[in-house]
C-alpha cells in the first residue's frame, strides 16, 4: 500500500513584539522601585537586624576576598608589564610607581572590584534568595510575622555597601604590591621605595572618592540581587535565571555607574 | 460567645484571566479540623495564603478570630500572624539553620524568652513531634517526614490559635501520614486549636478531621461530614472517595 508522505508544516517562529519588550522594561523598574521603597521603610524601622548584618558581612566581605585580591594582583602584574616596556620607549621608567598606583587606586581597583564582586556576590545572593523564594522560604518568614525585606534584603544591600570599598582597598594593595614583584623581578627596586614614589604622585582626592564611589557598586550589586532573587518563579530553572540576571543586570548597572560617577567626581574633585 | 475563629465570605481570588476562588462561604468552629478536598489547581493553597495574608484578595472578606483581615496594614497583619501557625507543603524550613534554630527562628523575633529557656521550649516543641535527636542537623540532611514535623513544631512555637496546614502528609508514605494527622489531632485535644488542612487525600482527612469541604472550579462542591460525602450522589465526589478507597 502506498503511503503519502507530507511535508512537514513550516514552523512558525512566535514574533517578539518590540512594545512587549519596552513595556516589560516599565514594569521592571517599576517593580524595583516599588522594592526599594519597601526595603528603604525597612531598612529604617528598629530594631535593626545586627546579626544577620555581621552574618552578610562575613559572607560577602571575607569570603570574597581571596577572588578580589587575586583579582587586584593579575591587575597589578598585568599593569606593570604592559607598561614598563612603553615606559622605557619614552624614557619615562621612573614613573611606573606612580602610574601603577595612579591607576589602580584611581580606576583599575574600584572598576574590577565592583565587577568580580558582582559575579561572586550577586550571584550569591541572587541564587540564595531565589531558592528561598521557590521553596517557599520567604512566605514561611512572612507568615512567622517577619519582614523578608528587613532581614534579608537591607541586611544583605548593607553588607554590600560596607563591604564594597573594604574590598577594594585591599584590590588595590594587592595589585601595588604584585605591581612592585612584577617591576622586581625585571629591575630590582626596594618596596618602601616603589610605594614612596607611587604615593608621592596621588593625592588623598585622588584615593577617597574613587574607592567610596564603590559603596555605590555595592547598592547596585545588593539592590539587584535581592530583587531578582526575591521575584524568582519556575522552579530550580528560575533560581538559575535569577543568578544569571543578577550577575549580567548588577555588572551593566556598574558599568553605567562608573561613567556617571567618574564624570561627578571629576566635577567635584577636579584634579 | 466567642466569635468564630475563621469567617470567610464570597472570597474570589484571579491570576491574570485565571479565575482561582469564585466566591468562596466558610466558616470553622473553634476547636475544629476542617479539611479541604480537591483536584490539584483548584485553590486550595490559594486559600490558605490568601488567610494568612500572603496573597490578596480581589473581593470578599475574611474574618480571623473576629477581626477582618482583608485590607489590615503590615503590622496590624503581622500581629494576627502570631496567632497563626502554618505548615507549608515541603516543611519551608530555612536552609542555613540547624532543626533547633529553624524552631528558635520565630521565638527569637517575638518572645523576650532568655536563652536557656528558649532552648527548653524548642526542645519541648520538638519532643511533641517525635524528634528529640538530631538537633543540630541542617534540614537537607533530614527526610521529608521529618522536615514535616520539624515545621509544624516551628509553625507551634508561638502556641497559635488557629493552624494551616497545606497539604501535611503529601509524599509521605501511610505510617509517617498517619503520625502526622495525630500530630494534629493532638493540637486540639491538648490546646483546643482550630485547624484547616488543606489535602487530596481523602484517607488521611476522613481520619482527622471533623469536617469536610470539597472544591471543585473555584466553587465549594460540598461541605459536610465523611458519612456526607458517601451519601453524596455527586459523580466528582463519588469519584474522589473510590479513587481513595
Amino acid at each position: 500500500m502506498a503511503t503519502s508522505v507530507s511535508a512537514p508544516a513550516p514552523q512558525v517562529r512566535p514574533t517578539v513584539n518590540p512594545m512587549d519588550f519596552v513595556s516589560s522594561g516599565i514594569e521592571w523598574f517599576g517593580e524595583l522601585g516599588v522594592f526599594c521603597v519597601r526595603v528603604a521603610k525597612a531598612m529604617f524601622t528598629l530594631p535593626f537586624e545586627w546579626s544577620e548584618f555581621v552574618h552578610q558581612l562575613d559572607a560577602t566581605g571575607s569570603k570574597s576576598l581571596p577572588l578580589i585580591a587575586l583579582a587586584g594582583s593579575a591587575t597589578g602584574v598585568v599593569l606593570s608589564l604592559q607598561s614598563r616596556a612603553s615606559l622605557v620607549r619614552f624614557g619615562a621608567k621612573g614613573m611606573l610607581p606612580t602610574m601603577l598606583v595612579f591607576s589602580i587606586v584611581k580606576e583599575m581597583g574600584p572598576i574590577i572590584t565592583g565587577l568580580v564582586a558582582s559575579g561572586r556576590i550577586g550571584a550569591g545572593i541572587g541564587a540564595e534568595l531565589g531558592s528561598m523564594k521557590v521553596t517557599e522560604q520567604i512566605d514561611a518568614m512572612e507568615a512567622s510575622a517577619v519582614n523578608p525585606y528587613k532581614y534579608l534584603a537591607a541586611t544583605r544591600i548593607l553588607a554590600c555597601i560596607v563591604v564594597l570599598p573594604l574590598l577594594t582597598i585591599a584590590a588595590d594593595a594587592c595589585g601595588i604590591l604584585m605591581g612592585w614583584i612584577a617591576n622586581t623581578l625585571t629591575e630590582p627596586i626596594s618596596l618602601q621605595y616603589f610605594i614612596n614614589t607611587g604615593i608621592n604622585g596621588v593625592s588623598f582626592s585622588d584615593f577617597l572618592p574613587p574607592t567610596l564611589k564603590t559603596a555605590v557598586f555595592g547598592m547596585i550589586i545588593g539592590t539587584v540581587s535581592s530583587f531578582q532573587g526575591m521575584r524568582t518563579r519556575g522552579g530550580t530553572e528560575g533560581v538559575g535565571r535569577s543568578a544569571t540576571s543578577s550577575v549580567v543586570l548588577s555588572s551593566l548597572f556598574i558599568i553605567l555607574a562608573d561613567v556617571i560617577l567618574v564624570r561627578l567626581i571629576l566635577v567635584f574633585f577636579p584634579t | 460567645m466567642d466569635p468564630q475563629p475563621i469567617v470567610v465570605k464570597g472570597l474570589r481570588k484571579s491570576f491574570g484571566e485565571q479565575q482561582v476562588l469564585k466566591g468562596i462561604d466558610l466558616a470553622v468552629n473553634k476547636g475544629e479540623i476542617l479539611a479541604v478536598l480537591g483536584k490539584s489547581g483548584t485553590g486550595k493553597s490559594v486559600l490558605l495564603r490568601l488567610l494568612i495574608g500572603l496573597e490578596k484578595a480581589d473581593a470578599g472578606l475574611i474574618c480571623i478570630r473576629g477581626h477582618e483581615t482583608t485590607n489590615l496594614q503590615m503590622d496590624q497583619l503581622n500581629e494576627m500572624r502570631l496567632r497563626v501557625g502554618f505548615l507549608f507543603q515541603e516543611g519551608a524550613l530555612y536552609d542555613s539553620l540547624t532543626i533547633a534554630e529553624n524552631v528558635a527562628f520565630p521565638l527569637r523575633r517575638h518572645s523576650k524568652m532568655a536563652d536557656s529557656e528558649r532552648q527548653e521550649k524548642v526542645r519541648t516543641l520538638l519532643h511533641s513531634v517525635g524528634l528529640d535527636k538530631d538537633l543540630e542537623k541542617m534540614p537537607a540532611d533530614i527526610s521529608g517526614g521529618m522536615r514535616k514535623r520539624v515545621g509544624l513544631a516551628r509553625a507551634l512555637a508561638l502556641d497559635p490559635e488557629i493552624l494551616l496546614f497545606d497539604e501535611p502528609t503529601a509524599g509521605l508514605d501511610p505510617i509517617t501520614a498517619a503520625e502526622i494527622g495525630m500530630l494534629i489531632q493532638k493540637q486540639r485535644e491538648e490546646r483546643n486549636v482550630t485547624s484547616i488542612v488543606v489535602t487530596h487525600d481523602m484517607h488521611a482527612a476522613h481520619h482527622f478531621s471533623d469536617r469536610l469541604v470539597m472544591l471543585k472550579e473555584g466553587n465549594i462542591l460540598l461541605t459536610g461530614t465523611f458519612e456526607d460525602f458517601q451519601k453524596s450522589k455527586d459523580p466528582f465526589v463519588a469519584q474522589f472517595l473510590s479513587d481513595a478507597a
